[in-house]
């Protein structure tokens, strides 16, 4: 199949030769697991368990309180030791709520909800029911609830699955390894996604720079109708999924709509994992694929690390540092953030742990726009970089809405090409969180009017009733004589 | 024919120009913009402005008396949109954003009173007589207006600790050296 042409794109160093080679293993089970309760896109998860409360593997120990939401289950048997505040694996660094594992190095299971036998004989919403329980949100790094977007058959007329392995960010390699190592069960996964979708398409995207995975998960899907593998061009960030819906089947999303609006449904592979392991075997997302790589890191690999490992004992276990690390980043280089310190735990969103050597770096001072135009040819967006950035520096920050600051995607495109060191993706995040503050200020407002003159008109009500009875008694009681007027 | 249209005309002319006299003399003295400005403010009632409510603070900006930043519980965004709306060019970088606060009743010390709870212009308190009254933080804005009312101190305001929820990428400072990855 032909890719569609996509605007914008540029061509970093992949580096994935680092921990391509490394097969998946099994992370040793760490002493303390930290597990924040808001790992995903919504609603934080409420504790079920107290301190002091012996926990078994798999056992939920935080539920969902809505459907944009997703609950937390226990990485493995142990005692919580307590519920506390830890550093956020969050750009911030700010404190966050976690529930606090000590593992009892027994690993015991808790009771699973039974395997689901034929998964193609249930009805769709056993299917979103048992990923919502399971607590499984995109894997891709965006953590969006998977439940959530698996019942989007009914709000919108789909035809396509998209499993996304398209893993663009340099680096990281842990769908790769999904890919080559799991094909069967990505694929089951797929299906079990389809079905739950109601669509008889899937069609499977993979990066041309992974042709062993393309290769493996063309045969595994060959035993079935309707799956496509296709090798997409080695372009970032055409892993972002409305790039790459438009480049498989191009469609292009409007701005500030859904990918499901133009009939697709894009999911991870290492989320179709997940979601065969929830339905086939009911076991909850309890630990995911990290790569753990940059040439800072000792022996970079692919682990199965459970959540809420502290990402010192991966570097631990990769041997540690080879040189001084200049940057440790959660993700890849490109979207990833600078972890706040070593010690904040690896969440369901992690995909990967980069530790960049000062050589992989360059120290570059900023220095004016010379208004090339680089920004606006690479941004996928066909937004314009330069013109927003000047109105963010003034704080114009509505004219930079106007320009559509508010549909950067933020993959880093623009400030890697930029030659003057711009840090253009700075501001526009910046502006994006500035413009949603005021947002939700102005619907804060709003609603605080209303309930000012809801206040105002029940205060007029009971005085008018209050009134009326006075002037009731009044009247009674000068009942023969005369009508008192109040 | 032509009688027609020239009665037709005249009338037109003498009732029209009848209708602008009394809309001239019978007109209502109304800024216009102190309505629209009125619809900006948060409508909350606070006080925190120094009027007694958002509409006398309304008028007041209306007339150029107020500063633009005056009302504390529309932060820096109504500041910026007052100021458009005015034509005035505030100076915002003296305007520091109020760090948000929030009522909270020391539950030891609440008896009951409902006095907090009638104070409150957005009903952001609950309680009843005889019973330990609350905050709904999410409605609460931080106007104070409770904390005067409690005789026994027990509401203080307390700034919103900064929480990975609220927090945003600061804006670059210019002209640092930057690391990037190569």
């Amino acid at each position: 199949m032909k890719n569609h042409p996509i605007r914008g794109g540029v061509h970093p160093r992949y580096w994935k030769e680092l921990a391509s080679g490394q097969p998946i293993a099994a992370f040793p089970l760490p002493a303390r697991l930290s597990l924040p309760l808001q790992q995903h896109v919504g609603a934080a998860a409420i504790p079920l368990v107290e301190p002091g409360q012996r926990v078994r593997k798999g056992e939920r120990i935080a539920l969902a309180p809505g459907a944009m939401s997703a609950p937390l289950h226990a990485p493995t048997s142990g005692v919580v030791h307590a519920i506390e505040e830890i550093t956020a694996a969050h750009a911030s660094g700010l404190p966050q709520l976690a529930i606090v594992i000590d593992s009892d190095g027994l690993d015991e299971w808790a009771e699973l909800p039974a395997p689901l036998a034929d998964p193609f004989a249930a009805p769709p919403e056993e299917i979103v029911r048992r990923v919502a329980e399971a607590g499984i949100v995109g894997q891709g790094g965006a953590v969006f609830p998977t439940a959530v977007k698996l019942g989007m058959g009914k709000q919108y007329r789909l035809d396509t699955l998209l499993l996304n392995g398209a893993e663009c960010e340099p680096y990281i390699t842990s769908d790769d390894r999904v890919m080559r190592e799991h094909a069967a069960e990505v694929i089951d996964g797929a299906r079990i996604m389809a079905h739950a979708l109601g669509v008889a398409k899937i069609i499977i995207a993979i990066k041309k720079n992974k042709p062993e995975a393309i290769a493996i998960m063309r045969e595994a899907a060959r035993a079935f109708a309707g799956i496509e593998v296709v090798g997409v061009k080695i372009q970032y960030p055409i892993g972002y999924a409305q790039y790459l819906t438009q480049a498989v089947t191009g469609r292009e999303t409007p701005a500030g709509r859904r990918n499901a609006e133009v009939g697709v449904v894009v999911q991870n592979v290492a989320t179709a994992l997940a979601v065969q392991r929830a339905v086939r075997h009911g076991v909850p997302l309890i630990s995911r694929v990290v790569t753990v790589t940059g040439t800072a890191v000792s022996r970079a690999g692919n682990f199965e690390v459970p959540i809420g490992t502290p990402v010192a004992e991966l570097i631990a276990h990769c041997g540690g540092y080879r040189a001084r690390p200049r940057f440790l980043v959660n993700g890849g280089p490109m979207m990833g953030f600078q972890l706040p310190d070593e010690n904040v735990p690896v969440v369901k969103g992690c995909v990967g742990i980069v530790a960049l050597a000062e050589e992989e770096t360059a120290r570059q001072p900023e220095q004016a726009c010379i208004r090339c135009g680089t920004c606006m040819d690479v941004c996928p967006i066909g937004l314009p970089p330069v013109e927003m950035a000047q109105l963010i520096r003034k704080d114009r920050l509505d004219d930079a809405a106007r320009l559509g600051v508010g549909d950067c995607i933020a993959c880093g495109s623009c400030a890697w090409a930029c030659p003057s060191h711009i840090p253009l993706v700075q501001y526009f995040n910046h502006a994006n969180g500035a413009l949603w503050t005021a947002d939700r200020q102005q619907r804060k407002n709003e609603r605080l009017r209303q309930l000012a003159e809801a206040r105002s008109a029940r205060l007029e009500a009971a005085r008018q009733e209050r009134l009326a009875a006075q002037a009731a008694r009044k009247a009674r009681a000068a009942a023969p004589r005369q009508e008192i007027s109040e | 024919m032509s009688s027609a249209i020239v009665s037709l005309t005249l009338l037109g002319i003498v009732l029209g120009g009848l209708l602008g006299l009394a809309s001239h003399w019978l007109a209502v003295e109304e800024d216009p913009i102190e309505k629209d400005i009125q619809a900006m403010l948060p409508g909350s009632q606070c006080g925190q402005c120094g009027y007694v409510g958002c509409a006398q603070a309304a008028a007041a900006l209306a007339r150029g008396e107020a500063a633009v930043t005056l009302c504390p519980s529309g932060g820096r965004a109504l500041a910026e949109a007052l100021a458009k709306k005015l034509g005035v060019s505030a100076d915002l970088d003296g305007h520091a954003e109020p760090v948000p606060q929030l009522a909270r009743i020391e539950e030891a010390l609440c008896i009951g009173c409902v006095r907090c709870f009638n104070a409150c212009t957005v009903d952001a308190i609950i309680g009843a007589p005889k019973q330990i009254h609350a905050v709904l933080s999410d409605i609460c804005h931080g106007c104070g207006k409770c904390v005067g009312e409690c005789r026994t101190g027990a509401i203080a305001l307390q700034p919103v600790a900064p929480s990975v929820a609220s927090w945003i990428w600061p804006k670059p400072a210019a002209g640092l050296a930057r690391e990037v990855a190569a």
